[in-house]
């Protein structure tokens, strides 16, 4: 009999979203190997969202206090330790954010276990699908060890839906250790457009911009989507190096990928084929980019895009 | 201060990955291999703590087959000092990386071990969190800077890890969901880098003619003492689901059209 434990992601007393994906992939782990899901939420305001969770999952912990104010691995890896071997979990699982990509190594180290990163799917009870490759693969792991640690791509999974009855929140008393990092500050970046990796749309411009991403600028903002770009456009310094997609930038997933100007090497292709729906517009018809395309527009992205923005403010 | 950095031999991002069709792997014949992109960010950066921080010293190391010394070379190439290979042909998850690279640190002793956030071929992003905590040290994951890289800093080739006055904790901003979070973190300690840390440098003629006169040294697993035996098995690759072949559409007008009432997304 499987037990697994939900590490939950919050911040001041608010649960993410993306612990609801991760929630979603334990109970199909549950499902697979027949077992039960408990979760713990670490950190300030964990009392807080543990509430908020329990709506969910029938026992939460939540640890908080000293030593766990701030996300660092070394703290919170120590208290999810500490309620895995408390509930004596079989299976830890979270999402494979910033947070979840920092702590969930050093959990599987503590615990001898073996990790499955970022996984896309639960094929059974020890067995998941993730990308290689930056998706150009997809591979079925099989964690040979008795505790497995999962880290779970969000947007591959549903939410959750919360179950009937609310479960219970239990304080869980973990002494944290002396952490060799300490935490200095946070810039939150502040920006009027989505993160691209969050985005439910993103516009992406390459070489033929020339340089120029007004029209691409002007198109992300009618439709609420971020900004992207080709290895290209970044490496001839017309845009940032973090708006890069592609293998060695950002892996995107939107509802709506709009490539415009983008050749389509290897490179970019890795980092947005996922994307539901791909919109091409280039003006070489022969462009790798439409053959991965779902709707294609041969034509010149500074006469199509104003078009494009406008028909667009025309729906809204 | 000596500072470990790592070096993987991964396909090259811009080489064509199919699947084998037994399903067991990727065909690697007529694939280009390369650095791991992030871990060549993680060269640059050793090097630049390095010339900031004399007397200082790089170490390249690569684990995997005896083709990784080409890696080793373009690392010694773009200025390490020295390298060291791990000797071993076929599969290693990141759990037995994460442990061969522990014997290598209990044995050069580093202040600082550099990697790529993640190699770019099995894409995993766990081996240096693993290290720190079978190192029991601290870590910084995803480390990037404040300044752009196209800022005078970065054309200076300064370094963006901020070694303290007296030389035992560095400062790390790391790209986080969000934001940029800054940590200070003891030395030795694991910093795995992010994209925006830095631009790379070429290796010049004259250092890779140099390079090739640089000591590599070779261990095994066994030397080491490291069971490899794999954690995380991979039983099957597949190709991804294949995207059906797209339309084209003749004006801006039937593109929102489809895209308003067919897809749904506009």
């Amino acid at each position: 009999m499987a037990t697994i434990l939900l590490i939950a992601e919050q911040a001041h007393g608010h649960l993410k979203k993306a612990t609801l994906s991760a929630l979603t992939a334990a109970q199909q782990v549950a499902q697979k190997g027949g077992g039960q899901i408990q979760a713990v939420v670490i950190g300030a305001g964990a009392a807080q969202s543990a509430q908020e969770l329990a709506a969910y999952v029938p026992t939460v912990h939540a640890v908080e206090g000293s030593g766990f104010e701030h996300a660092l691995a070394e703290t919170h890896s120590a208290a999810a330790v500490e309620a895995a071997k408390k509930i004596g979990a079989t299976d830890v699982v979270l999402a494979a954010t910033a947070y979840g990509k920092d702590i969930a190594p050093r959990i599987a180290a503590k615990l001898g276990a073996g990790v499955a990163s970022d996984i896309l799917a639960v094929v059974s009870a020890n067995q998941f699908k993730r990308a290689m490759w930056a998706g150009n693969a997809i591979a079925t792991v099989e964690v040979t060890t008795p505790v497995k640690v999962v880290s779970v791509r969000a947007t591959e999974f549903p939410a959750a839906q919360k179950s009937g009855s609310p479960g219970a929140v239990q304080q869980l008393g973990v002494t944290a250790p002396a952490p060799k990092t300490r935490f200095i500050e946070f810039n939150e970046v502040k920006s009027a457009r989505p993160e691209l990796t969050e985005a439910s749309v993103v516009v992406s411009g390459g070489r033929g911009t020339k340089g120029d991403f007004k029209p691409i600028e002007e198109l992300a903002d009618v439709l609420n989507a971020a900004v992207g770009a080709s290895r290209a456009v970044v490496d001839a310094g017309w845009q940032p190096n973090d708006l890069q997609v592609g293998q060695t930038g950002k892996v995107v997933a939107p509802k709506l990928y709009i490539a415009a100007g983008i050749s389509g090497a290897i490179q970019h292709l890795a980092g947005m084929k996922g994307s539901k729906t791909i919109v091409a517009i280039n003006k070489d018809a022969e462009a790798p980019i439409f053959q991965v395309a779902d709707y294609g527009l041969v034509a010149d992205l500074f006469k199509a895009l104003p078009e494009l923005t406008e028909e667009v403010k025309k729906l809204k | 201060m000596k500072i470990l950095v790592t070096v993987k031999r991964v396909e090259d991002y811009e080489s064509k990955i199919k699947v084998k069709p037994d399903n067991s792997w990727i065909v690697t014949e007529g694939v280009n291999y390369r650095a791991n992109p992030f871990d060549e960010i993680a060269v640059e950066e050793a090097l630049r703590v390095r010339d900031t921080n004399a007397p200082s010293e790089v170490v390249a190391v690569s684990i995997g087959s005896g083709a990784a010394q080409a890696e080793i070379r373009s690392a010694l190439a773009m200025g390490a000092d020295r390298g060291i290979l791990v000797k071993h042909d076929g599969f290693l998850d990141s759990d037995a990386v994460a442990r061969l690279l522990q014997k290598v640190v209990a044995k050069e002793k580093p202040d600082l071990v550099l990697m790529g956030k993640q190699a770019v071929d099995v894409d995993d992003n766990v081996t240096g969190q693993l290290l720190a905590e079978y190192l029991g040290c601290g870590q910084a994951t995803f480390a990037s800077k404040k300044e752009s890289l196209e800022s005078p800093e970065e054309k200076a080739k300064k370094p963006g890890l901020q070694l303290g006055a007296d030389k035992k904790t560095l400062q790390v901003a790391r790209e986080v969901d969000g934001g940029l979070e800054v940590l200070e973190v003891q030395l030795p300690a694991v910093i795995t880098v992010d994209l925006r840390l830095n631009v790379p440098r070429y290796a010049s003629l004259p250092n890779i003619m140099k390079a090739k006169k640089k000591p590599i040294e070779e261990l095994t697993p066994a030397a080491l003492g490291v069971d490899v035996a794999p954690k995380v098995k991979v039983v099957r690759v597949e190709a991804p689901p294949a995207r059906t072949a797209g339309i084209k559409v003749p004006d801006v007008a039937t593109l929102v059209k489809k895209l308003h009432e067919d897809a749904k997304v506009v």
